[in-house]
């Protein structure tokens, strides 16, 4: 108890460079909590893919469709439980800056196998009943102030012309971790669009979603799909729901590690900081650390001063840099809701934050350590005075 | 007078330092009997080496070779973590700057010894208070290093030296940064401890007045002790 009081005593001696040694902790602590949340919220979309569900696409790019003539034939698989599909609309609301995902779905099917998305039996219904409505997430819908019964009108860009849209559904996520931001409407809008336009996408999707019997069917479901359209015209590429969003974050994967490094960096000058910090408290106690030898105490309790100071100051600093983070990922997620739909932070992040505080602590404190505890006691109280 | 028992025997004692390449002979051929209870002054110019001598008896420093048995343990053979268990129970040192740690009371300074005991802190409290009794400090044992002037930091540290009860205590200096006042404030006590409790004590002092306080006073000159002890008192 007595070396913990003298521990505490020591850590605010120098109550400005302890202070400011805090900060930049808890700085830097911030820092790395929001860059990581940032890289789980890039794999989000992977991480909160069902096992159960299969994406179905042109076998030669996304960007290529699929005939919908296919949606029976796969049906027909042994271990296949449902079949659901839709395109990517693209469509762009007042100007490209207000961008939100949008996209043309078949509601039956795609809210059945999307039981993430909880609509209101009475909006669903609606839904259901009018081939113009549309569905927006909880968040998309306050951001815009949009209410149910709103038209809303999106300029297509694939697909060129306004679109009106009836808001008959506003849905909320399962979890926190669901994206609430997203939009969709019927398909079948779309296509009697395209059909009346003749256009070449008329009777085709963008991608098929494919619900198995059990994840242990995946892979030979996948397998049997592709080898279905195997020399067809338009051959199929059939993946995991989260292999399909890996192969998308592998696009930006460059992006992810000059996070990640940029995360590491961060630490890595925070325990600088702190090693400078825990190297100027030693050189200037080394006499006092004599002190302590001449009277009997060892290397165990010299070194426990040094890291346990070290320990403290890096430790104070990661809470209030921890607490710091959920507001400021508030604030990120409002400035940055169009790229991060979702920012929420992960329970493995706050243990990151504390396992990189524990290294910094841990690391700073060696060589200081080291040395008070290798300098011969004659030679440190040499130093006094 | 009844024989005494030798509490400090040094035979053959060499210490040299290493400055870059030189190799510095600071201690040479030395060869010393203290009796127990003695109060003995080391004196001498500086760089003689009586620092050095004091850190080498208290188990602070390593000599090159040579024997030191204290209490009739050779401390030259005991290992670093050995060695610091024995002074925890063997010496009690007094420095010149006094030594006590700033963010400590007088009490807690008092007490850091203790910490290496087994005792409860009933216990350490009640030593550490018989302990400033003796310096007649328990009035400021709440005050800390800086609030005490230097005379009563000095007795903070005696106080210290004392409390885990050691066969010797050495002393570097202790009046060097002191009034007049204080000094012999300080060196009465010192004698207090000799010839109340039984203490021995080791005094490196470049101060007349602290040397004839001495039962024992000792010339060091260039390393090498003066053959015959001079018997001041």
């Amino acid at each position: 108890m007595h070396i913990l009081k003298l521990l505490f005593r020591n850590t605010f001696r120098h109550k400005l460079r302890t202070f400011l040694t805090i900060l930049g902790v808890a700085i830097a602590i911030l820092a790395f909590g929001l860059l990581r949340t940032v890289i789980s919220t890039w794999y989000l979309g992977a991480e909160m893919a069902s096992a159960n569900r299969l994406v179905t696409r042109n076998a030669v790019s996304l960007v290529f469709p699929l005939p919908l003539s296919y949606k029976d034939k796969i049906r027909q698989i042994e271990g296949v439980k449902g079949v659901s599909y839709g395109t990517w609309f693209g469509g762009i609301y007042i100007d490209e800056k207000h961008f939100f995902a949008n996209y043309a779905v078949e509601p039956k099917t795609y809210l059945e196998m999307f039981p993430e998305i909880i609509l209101s039996p009475d909006q669903k219904s609606a839904v259901f009943r009018d081939r113009k409505s549309a569905v927006a997430g909880r968040k998309l819908a306050e951001r815009y102030g949009w209410k149910i019964s709103d038209i809303i009108t999106l300029k297509g860009t694939i697909f060129p012309g306004n679109w009106d849209f009836i808001l008959r559904g506003i849905y909320k996520g399962r979890d926190e971790n669901v994206d609430e931001t997203a939009f969709f409407f019927h398909w079948d809008y779309l296509n009697e669009a395209l059909k009346k336009a003749g256009r070449s996408w008329a009777d085709q999707v963008g991608w098929y979603m494919v619900e198995v019997t059990s994840p242990s069917m995946a892979a030979e479901v996948a397998v049997k799909i592709d080898q279905t359209f195997k020399n067809s015209l338009a051959e199929t590429l059939t993946e995991t729901e989260k292999a399909f969003h890996l192969s998308f974050i592998a696009m930006t994967e460059a992006i992810v590690i000059a996070i990640q490094m940029v995360s590491f960096v961060i630490i890595f000058i925070i325990m600088a900081v702190v090693a400078n910090t825990m190297a100027m408290t030693a050189r200037e106690r080394i006499g006092e650390y004599s002190i302590f030898k001449t009277l009997g105490f060892g290397s165990f309790h010299i070194s426990g001063l040094i890291f346990g100071e070290s320990l403290f100051i890096t430790m104070l600093g990661a809470a209030l840099g921890i607490v710091l983070t959920f507001p400021a990922a508030r604030i990120f997620s409002k400035a940055l809701s169009t790229y991060f739909p979702v920012f929420n932070i992960a329970t493995e992040t706050i243990y990151l934050d504390i396992g990189a505080s524990f290294i910094v602590a841990f690391v700073a404190a060696i060589f200081p350590a080291w040395r008070a505890i290798n300098i011969r006691i004659a030679d440190g109280l040499r130093r006094i005075g | 007078m009844a024989s005494r028992t030798h509490i400090v025997e040094i035979r053959n004692l060499f210490k040299s330092y290493r400055r870059g390449n030189q190799i510095l002979p600071v201690l040479n051929d030395i060869t010393l009997d203290i009796d127990e209870g003695e109060f003995l002054a080391l004196m001498g110019p500086s760089g003689s080496g009586k620092t050095t001598l004091l850190n080498l008896i208290a188990g602070i420093d390593r000599a090159d070779s040579g024997i030191i048995k204290v209490g009739g343990i050779d401390i030259t053979t005991l290992s670093e973590t050995e060695l610091a268990h024995w002074r925890a129970t063997n010496v009690g040192f007094i420095f010149q700057l006094y030594n006590l740690i700033p963010v400590l009371t007088a009490f807690e300074n008092v007490e850091l010894p203790l910490l290496l005991t087994n005792l409860s802190r009933k216990e350490r409290r009640e030593h550490v208070e018989m302990a400033l009794r003796v310096v007649n400090l328990t009035d400021r044992m709440n005050h800390y290093p800086g609030q005490l002037s230097g005379g009563q930091q000095q007795r903070v540290a005696i106080a210290r030296a004392i409390i885990p009860d050691p066969a010797i205590l050495v002393a570097d200096e202790p009046t060097g940064d002191l009034d007049r006042a204080s000094a012999e404030e300080i060196l009465e006590l010192m004698e207090r401890l000799v010839h109340e409790l039984g203490k021995t004590i080791i005094m490196v002092t470049h101060d007349p007045r602290a040397a004839k306080m001495a039962h024992i006073f000792m010339h060091l000159d260039k390393g090498v002790l003066n053959a015959h002890p001079q018997v001041t008192l």
